[in-house]
């Protein structure tokens, strides 16, 4: 078997952040004409909706802060922040930097923001095993955020939420899951893609599927087994990109996991998918019941196209960290629902005119 | 929104962010944001000292007149808030008013406060909620 330098790297801290406010499937189908069948067939029951005040550097910032407070570690520690993200607020100035300064981790640190549709802090998390592991930087931050956006009336409408999730990546050693392996597969692939300047993203119809999700999370995720000698039943959790409440599902049947090892970390149909946080979101809820010992396996996806298979061992310390932040269940269950004529005006689907 | 230039959010940034009080030596009190001069007592030996980030709602006001540009979320809820070593004034969301009751635990959150149009900054700092997690 080959040398995996992952194994020096871990997970030293974990947190996520979901805005209160849902929006219920039936009325975003009674606001547009369509059949209940319709989201019914995406396995969803409802959708978080960030507040008008809240965007993906605010809720990143609130999903470090929990990761900072399980890892217990001095922020002037953080050497590196990646901010993974297709909603940014800006289209040029980072919100690593802002996030950076807002934690204490400012001045003597890198910061930068990633783009690579859903997979960017995925991205993120792969280059701060490589720093961590060199010994370049002693923590690294990673952050998943997304307020993610959906042309009014598209399917696509349904889904697309916001939430984050942020991880402190350290050496393994007094890290609360450690490292075993990865593997990364990417292509040119034009499954979903938005265009600067526009304010919604398009999605090759019926072209998202097989080409896309499906090839890279099993290119992926094979590769990993493959370098790692591991089999789907090696793994006690499986956890996916969540687009819906169903590919998920499809792509662990299709590599041979069962629905119980994908259960926990499935989170798209309670709060939608949250882009970059989706299967972090579902790795997060994953940390907060794991046992010491158990292995778990994560493949984020992002279109365009790329998927990267992380194993990850959990630790007897993971328990201690636990109830140091709110728990993945604590933000899903913490939740006001509201109408969509509030969604559309949260969400700035109503055109107000601005000097 | 003219008062928020480049230089001024520079410069508050790291009190909007991070609720970092001035701390009076002479009398002990803190007061957010840090001041030249302790409000208290007017002594200038201050240091800073970082408050915590969850306390309690004293009192508030519902404020409908708002700014057009926070129409979007009027009612806008003014608290007054005992953090333990200080007191400070802030803004309270993720509630609806009538929800709200003097006593209520509340914990800090980052939001964005201001933002300049559809083309300049946008303004972070702190706001509160009340606390229902945990
Ligand atoms: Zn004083």
């Amino acid at each position: 078997m080959a040398l995996m330098p992952e194994r020096g790297a871990g997970i030293h801290g974990w947190g996520v952040y979901i805005p209160r406010f849902r929006i219920p499937m039936q009325e975003i189908a009674r606001e547009w004409g369509w059949p209940d069948h319709q989201w019914r067939a995406l396995g969803m029951m409802e959708k978080a909706v960030a507040g008008p005040d809240e965007d993906s550097t605010t809720m990143g910032l609130e999903a470090s802060l929990n990761a900072i407070r399980r890892a217990g570690v001095n922020p002037k520690d953080i050497g590196a922040v990646f901010f993974g993200t297709e909603s940014k607020p800006y289209a040029v100035k980072p919100s690593a930097t802002i996030i950076a300064e807002a934690i204490g981790a400012t001045p003597l640190t890198m910061a930068s923001d990633l783009e690579f549709a859903c997979r960017a802090a995925s991205e993120g998390i792969k280059a701060s095993i490589g720093l961590v592991t060199s010994g370049m930087v002693k923590y690294a931050l990673v952050i998943g955020s997304d307020t993610a956006q959906a042309n009014p009336g598209d399917v696509l409408e349904f889904t697309a939420s916001s939430g984050a999730a942020a991880f402190i990546i350290g050496s393994s050693k007094g890290s609360a899951a450690v490292f075993e392996g990865s593997s990364t597969y990417v292509t040119d692939t034009p499954d979903f893609w938005r265009r600067e300047g526009s304010p919604y993203p398009r999605h090759g119809e019926g072209f998202t599927g097989e080409p896309a999700y499906f090839a890279h999370i099993i290119g992926a995720v094979r590769g990993l087994m493959d370098k790692l000698g591991l089999k789907p039943s090696d793994f006690n959790y499986a956890v996916f990109h969540q687009p819906n409440g169903r590919f998920p599902l499809k792509v662990g049947e299709m590599l041979g996991f069962k629905p119980e090892q994908l259960k926990l970390g499935l989170v798209t149909p309670m709060i939608g998918n949250t882009y970059n946080g989706s299967a972090l979101i579902g790795l997060a809820r994953i940390l907060d019941y794991a046992k010491p010992g158990e292995r778990i396996l994560v493949a984020p996806f992002g279109s365009g196209a790329g998927s990267d298979a992380y194993s990850l061992i959990v630790t007897d310390v993971v328990e201690e960290k636990r109830g140091r932040a709110p728990l993945v269940d604590d933000y899903i269950n913490d939740k006001i629902s509201i109408p969509y004529s509030v969604y559309a005006k949260f969400r700035e689907l109503i055109r107000v005119v601005r000097e | 929104m003219g008062e928020w230039s480049s230089a001024r959010v520079w410069r508050s940034r790291v009190y909007r962010y991070r609720l970092i009080a001035g701390r009076c030596r002479s009398c002990g009190r803190a007061h957010y944001p840090p001041a030249n001069a302790c409000p208290y007592c007017g002594s200038r030996d201050l240091d800073e000292v970082e408050l915590p980030r969850v306390g309690r709602l004293i009192s508030y006001s519902v404020v409908y007149a708002t700014p057009f540009e926070d129409r979007d979320r009027s009612p806008v809820v003014i608290g007054l808030i005992d953090l333990g070593i200080a007191r400070l004034v802030a803004e309270v969301v993720d509630v609806k008013p009538g929800d709200l009751r003097v006593g209520d635990r509340v914990e800090a959150v980052f939001r964005r406060i201001a933002v300049d149009g559809n083309t300049g900054l946008i303004v972070y700092g702190i706001k509160f909620r009340p606390v229902r997690v945990g």
